[in-house]
């Protein structure tokens, strides 16, 4: 057990005006996660310590924060991979705060949902499974592995400037279909995306792969995208 | 704030969302889960779900219907096995034309892999019968079935959290649920209500769990009076990181893995010489403790390895991407180059609400319905997994139950009327949160639940006894008296997480007791209830599902017969 110093930065709505710092000393085995250092401070010191958890082990995308400066998964962040001293939370950025690490994630959900996130194809369907090379799916193997924590989008410069624009997610969720081979939305899909606030709103700066905890690379699959846009001359530039 | 609809579905995981995607072809339909939808714990399911689709070698339903039956040890119903492994190729083909990314064979089949207990000719040798999509089926069955929900006109309600289940007599109204993030009550009537609610793992310590898998419904259902089936019958996995209990997916002995004691013997060669590594779970998991008690653990102490060296680089990061991740961010372990430490975690609830085939909850051991009350999914006991579930049952379990429920609603909805909350409903749950706000208390609830964990998991894990199981009910009801002395800080209304656990510890609690009872009476052992007094299977006596009830005596026992139709009890060997 060695000592650890969590800096994590709160905000209570029904108590603050504005979001404050709190410093907090625990003891944590070098194994564990940051995440169980938020659970030994809710369990031990504050109660009222609040953030969003659940699986534990980077699957289902709940407890993303900004973990000394960057962001990333409390669960998946293990102490021995965290610089020594002080480990300064908070919550993640470019979305709004709702309780200390608890943000506003609906914004997120709901620019994903413009991307028409589900598999379109109105072929009579077969009796048995629609073929699928291995080829074909591992065109679309990366991208499938996207929890939505928000990682990416919170890191991006491009989603702060603009608060329409889609984001790096919504925009890999639009590659996931529009690359397999099942789906017959294409069109539909890149006239959803190739727009002002979409595709060309990504500027290739890669902060969201560099903190995709399931290390997608994000801005590669945009760049697909981006020519098969060029190449269907969907420039989207000059339409409102 | 009130809210009606035709269908109310509490639980967004695989099972609640294949009936809302039923259900909303009869009518309204709102879906409530106190997280996300994408982050429901069927995400984290990895190896596979069941269907003889044979693409990769001959199989047949009727073999996985039997291989049901005996991984179950003869205790689930054969009527709703049937059911499920004849519906497993419609329901896989139906996944895969929603969209679900399978990874696929060299001719573009949907690609198949060995899992525990499944097998070829009634037990002649492991079958491919596991779909998957690499080690994240779960997450790849989860997405497909929220994004196709999401442009049906399915209303979501995330971060609501059910805290009551209202009856009026025998027919269901409705539930109550707290708005997580403004705190606020909303009474949901529904004709048709369906628990999906998920698992309870967080009873024990070492659990492959969610940290929301804590039963909540479960606890609720029991209050109104609605028994709990077999609920001795908690499934542990024999491949859970050591010290994590994070679940390393049986897949990885499907594709060759093995385990490993200290001695560097395949100690499952002993135990299960058909079959070896790919015996069912409760098996294995006595073995590994049976040979971590001989002395026989790696360097004499609590864990075996797993041993995934001999597999194919290229069949590592193909199928097993996610777990050798796993392996590298919490242990430190690259395990193409070095074995992985194992411990059994807990990891599936044979056991919870009773219901026919329709997810039609029943009151009673006679099968009397509960009008308007359906359950499917991990919280529901149909009985199709028996007194053990076979890997990758699970997930197609709540895909074919959770239609059929969906279908059942949708059907049941147009026989009644709009139903109507009272205010009383909503009055009593208010004062629930206001005395938990208000306890001036000594106990935290983080150290309550700790040592509540510690006990079931000491107690009453892969091996009971009457000794420790006695010990254990006598100090679960002191639990229950400090779990009324706990006392919190936040006593705020946005997103007061800290009510909220206080809460969820007191249905673990109760589960923990009814777990505690149910294994205390039933005097024998039969798939995961493993009594180290009762050693032997007891068809003569046993051959029978527990049926638990909450009455002011405390948790009493009634029983219902096993459907026994296809296959006689016989011994159960691999």
């Amino acid at each position: 057990m060695e000592q650890y110093i969590l800096k994590i930065k709160r905000f209570d709505p029904e108590k603050d005006r504005k979001p404050r710092w709190e410093k907090f000393r625990i003891e944590m085995e070098f194994t564990d996660r940051v995440l169980d250092g938020f659970i030994k401070i809710k369990d031990a010191i504050d109660g009222s310590l609040t953030f969003r958890r659940s699986c534990a082990h980077g699957i289902c995308g709940s407890c993303a924060v900004k973990i000394n400066g960057k962001s990333g998964l409390a669960c998946q962040t293990i102490i021995k991979d965290v610089p020594p001293g002080e480990i300064v939370i908070e919550p993640l950025p470019a979305f709004p705060v709702i309780k200390d690490l608890v943000v506003d994630i609906e914004p997120f959900f709901g620019k994903n949902r413009e991307a028409m996130p589900y598999l379109i194809n109105n072929e009579p369907p077969p009796e048995l499974e629609r073929l699928q090379s291995p080829e074909e799916q591992e065109k679309i193997l990366q991208s499938i592995t996207c929890i939505m924590c928000g990682c990416c989008a919170s890191s991006c410069p491009s989603y702060w400037a603009d608060k329409e624009y889609m984001g790096p997610s919504a925009l890999l969720k639009a590659y996931r279909f529009i690359m397999d081979s099942r789906d017959r939305a294409l069109e539909e899909r890149m006239n959803s995306i190739a727009k002002p606030h979409g595709l060309w709103r990504c500027h290739s700066i890669y902060n969201c792969v560099e903190v995709c905890p399931k290390e997608i690379d994000i801005t590669s699959h945009i760049a697909k995208l981006k020519r098969l846009a060029v190449k269907k001359k969907l420039s989207g530039f000059f339409k409102g | 704030m009130t809210h009606y609809f035709d269908t109310l579905i509490i639980g967004s995981g695989l099972a609640g969302l294949r009936a809302a995607g039923e259900a909303v072809k009869k009518g309204s339909v709102a879906v409530l889960t106190k997280l996300y939808p994408t982050r429901s714990h069927s995400g984290a399911a990895q190896g596979g779900i069941g269907a003889a689709l044979g693409n990769e070698e001959p199989d047949s339903p009727e073999w996985h219907f039997y291989d049901t039956v005996k991984g179950g040890d003869f205790l689930g119903d054969q009527d709703a096995i049937e059911v499920m492994c004849e519906d497993a190729i419609r329901t896989i083909v139906e996944l895969e034309h929603l969209g679900v990314p399978f990874s696929r064979t060299p001719e573009g089949k949907i690609a198949q892999r060995r899992f525990g207990g499944h097998t070829r000719d009634f037990g002649a040798a492991p079958v491919r019968r596991a779909c998957y999509s690499a080690d994240r089926t779960g997450h790849a069955i989860l997405y497909a079935l929220y994004e196709q929900c999401g442009h049906e006109r399915v209303d979501f309600f995330p971060e609501f959290q059910a805290l009551d289940i209202v009856m009026d007599g025998n027919r269901c109204l409705g539930a109550l649920a707290v708005n997580i993030r403004t705190g606020e009550i909303h009474a949901f009537n529904a004709k048709a209500t369906l628990v999906a609610s998920g698992g309870y793992g967080r009873v024990f310590k070492t659990t492959s769990n969610a940290i929301a898998s804590t039963g909540d419904c479960l606890g609720i259902a029991f209050n109104k009076g609605v028994p709990l089936e077999d609920m001795e019958f908690f499934q542990f996995h024999p491949t859970g990181l050591y010290g994590l209990g994070i679940l390393i997916t049986e897949g990885a002995r499907g594709e060759g893995g093995m385990l490993i004691n200290g001695k560097g013997e395949r100690f499952m060669e002993r135990y299960a010489p058909t079959i070896k590594d790919l015996a069912p779970r409760d098996m294995i998991s006595r073995a590994i403790m049976t040979e971590i008690r001989e002395g026989r653990g790696i360097g004499g102490r609590d864990y075996v390895h797993l041993d995934i060296t001999g597999v194919d680089k290229k069949i590592l990061n193909e199928r097993l991407p996610e777990i050798s991740a796993f392996c590298k961010i919490y242990m430190g372990i690259d395990p193409s180059e070095k074995p992985i430490p194992v411990l059994p975690t807990a990891h599936y609830a044979m056991g919870g609400i009773p219901t026919d085939i329709d997810g039609r909850v029943s009151r009673d051991e006679t099968g009397e319905v509960v009008k308007g009350l359906y359950a499917a999914g991990e919280c529901a006991c149909v009985s199709a997994h028996g007194a053990n579930r076979l890997g990758c049952n699970s997930l197609l379990d709540t895909v074919v139950f959770g239609r059929r429920a969906g279908m059942a609603m949708g059907e049941f909805i147009g026989s009644v009327g709009k139903s109507e909350i009272k205010r009383d409903a909503v009055d009593a749950v208010k004062e629930n949160i206001e005395a938990v706000i208000n306890s001036k208390g000594k106990e935290k609830a983080g150290e309550v639940r700790a040592e509540f964990q510690k006990l079931m998991m000491d107690k009453c894990s892969v091996f009971r006894n009457e000794k420790d199981l006695t010990t254990l009910i006598q100090e679960l009801s002191s639990f229950k008296e400090r779990l009324k002395d706990i006392s919190i800080k936040d006593k705020g209304s946005a997103f007061n997480t800290e009510l909220l656990e206080v809460i969820e510890l007191g249905h673990l609690i109760a589960l923990g007791e009814v777990i505690a009872a149910s294994a205390l009476q039933r005097k024998e052992s039969r798939g995961a209830h493993a009594r180290e007094d009762y050693p032997k299977r007891d068809d003569e006596n046993w051959l029978k599902h527990t049926f638990a009830f909450k009455t002011d005596r405390g948790v009493e026992f009634k029983y219902k017969p096993v459907v026994v139709t296809r296959f006689k009890p016989e011994d159960r060997k691999y």
